[in-house]
């Protein structure tokens, strides 16, 4: 099955981590990503620039309006994703236990439509 | 018994054993249910002319997977399990009265308490599918309406499909912190039948009695988990006393004031059986201390001659592992009896915040006040814990202790 990772940070936290910290975070990814690419279950997925830059597409009456930031207004924004293939949610929730974390990460693991 | 409730009582007892073998066959959750609905129909027609199976269980599971494989057939799903169940049921004796049924009981109810699954779908879930109660049955044991239940019970399934939640029992390293989720659902089943006896009671299935089924299967199915032994035991343990806590006149007993002969002698024996049945090694687990404390009080002759020091200790133990403020509650009113009011007060006040929204709190806070003659706030206490939702009994007693404080 596959299953798709949705990593939330707390930007404010994140912003204020020293340089050397961002790196051994980036590199613990990095690792992350090799092993499950190496098992053959890496689909895809990276780190997202901050919500900051999001812009968010609504239909309104039939027209397309478009606004500046993210969908919800959270402390917790969606900060990276992974899309791996598991055997069953298991797996997939072990796999989620096992990334690094930015101060209090939340996963939320879902299930992709097939 | 009549011939239609002796039928009823073997569908109930065979009902998780069956489902979850054919669960593990099909797959499929539905499949599985609605065959064995069907196998049931066509046992009710068929038993009463030709005589019940020597093997119940094993003529319902033939029939039910015949059943579901027409079908999975006739659905056109899950194509690819069909050959292998075919020759599986190609080499299926006709009579099926003296094979055993494969037993996956231990598997559903892992599935059934996923901690992906909501505690209300875990609870509604296992009582479905391992106690064999209709949704209907399931609902007015919680008191919710037929279609919340059934909701309730279809998001959970849904989501064992769709989220890939696997039928197996987890792997060495998963075990305990899943383990800990199934004795919680067996548990929170038997608590919800011991808090709530009430003015309902009579419309209610007895989940006393569905939460010891279901921690006696769980003894049959792990015979040496300490905790397994340790859940079973406390819900015998407190079952026992349950004969006590309500007088003739339908009114709640406190523990102290329990008339301890009309104690179910063989409920207590069954528990403190079960105790002894737990390795040196898992003494210490926390359902085992949590049998071990119920064991003390329902073999003391008395409230007064209880061992309270050992009680004490129990609860320091228990503290160390389940470090939450109802423990340390129940570790105050232990010190309040084994050294004296004030002691117990001592400790129960710097828990007022985290317990300002839990009624035994403020039960318990006004009887050891009550005691300790200090009456205004006793009184101030009863009236905190009245304002909670209770049932009638609780209500009766409280208002009953409120008036005799204010020498009404």
């Amino acid at each position: 099955m596959q299953y798709v990772l949705m990593i939330y940070d707390n930007e404010g936290e994140e912003a204020a981590l020293a340089e050397d910290e961002i790196n051994a975070i980036v590199a613990a990814h990095s690792a992350l990503a090799r092993k499950w690419r190496d098992e053959g279950r890496f689909l895809g997925g990276d780190r997202l620039q901050p919500s900051a830059t999001a812009t968010t597409v609504r239909m309104v009456d039939g027209k397309i309006v478009m606004t500046d930031g993210p969908y919800a207004d959270t402390k917790e924004q969606l900060g990276g994703f992974y899309i791996i293939e598991a055997d069953d949610l298991d797996h997939a929730l072990a796999d989620a236990s096992a990334i690094p974390s930015v101060g209090r990460t939340i996963i939320e693991v879902r299930p992709v439509w097939a | 018994m009549n011939p239609a409730q002796a039928l009823e009582d073997i569908f109930r007892r065979e009902h998780g054993l069956v489902l979850s073998s054919l669960i593990r066959s099909f797959g499929d959750f539905d499949v599985a249910e609605e065959a064995l609905a069907e196998a049931v129909a066509s046992a009710v027609e068929t038993w009463p002319r030709s005589g019940t199976p020597a093997n119940p269980a094993a003529w319902l599971l033939t029939v039910a997977r015949r059943k579901g494989i027409d079908r999975l057939r006739r659905r056109r799903r899950l194509e690819e399990r069909l050959p292998l169940l075919a020759a599986e049921e190609a080499t299926l004796p006709i009579d099926r009265s003296d094979s055993s049924v494969p037993d996956e009981r231990l598997r559903l109810i892992f599935t059934c308490c996923h901690p992906a699954l909501s505690p209300e779908g875990q609870v509604a879930l296992t009582l479905r599918t391992l106690g064999g109660l209709t949704t209907a049955e399931i609902a007015r044991a919680f008191l919710t309406s037929e279609a919340t239940m059934f909701q309730r019970i279809t998001r959970a399934k849904n989501k064992i499909r769709l989220a890939g939640i696997s039928y197996q029992v987890p792997s060495s390293e998963q075990l305990p912190a899943r383990m800990e989720s199934v004795l919680a659902v067996v548990y929170l089943i038997f608590n919800e039948g011991y808090s709530s006896m009430s003015g309902n009671e009579l419309v209610r299935v007895d989940l006393c009695q569905e939460g010891i089924h279901l921690a006696e299967m769980l003894v049959g199915l792990l015979p040496d988990e300490p905790n397994v032994l340790g859940l079973a035991a406390l819900c015998w343990l407190t079952e026992g006393r349950r004969p006590g806590r309500i007088d003739s006149a339908g009114e709640l007993v406190l523990l102290a004031d329990h008339d301890r002969t009309k104690w179910n002698r063989a409920a207590i024996d069954r528990g403190l059986v079960l105790l002894q049945h737990v390795h040196e090694r898992g003494i210490e687990r926390p359902y085992v201390l949590q049998a071990r404390i119920a064991a003390l009080h329902s073999t003391s002759p008395s409230h007064a001659a209880t061992d309270w020091g050992a009680l004490v200790e129990l609860y320091i133990s228990l503290y160390e592992l389940r470090p939450s403020p109802v423990v340390a509650l129940n570790h105050a009113a232990a010190v309040a009896m084994a050294e004296d009011e004030s002691a117990g007060l001592a400790l129960m006040e710097p828990l007022a915040g985290a317990l300002a929204g839990y009624q035994p709190f403020h039960a318990a806070r006004a009887e050891l006040l009550a005691r300790a003659g200090r009456p205004v706030e006793a009184a101030e206490s009863f009236r905190q814990a009245l304002t909670f939702p209770i049932n009638d009994v609780e209500r009766r007693h409280l208002e009953k202790r409120l008036g005799e404080i204010e020498g009404r």
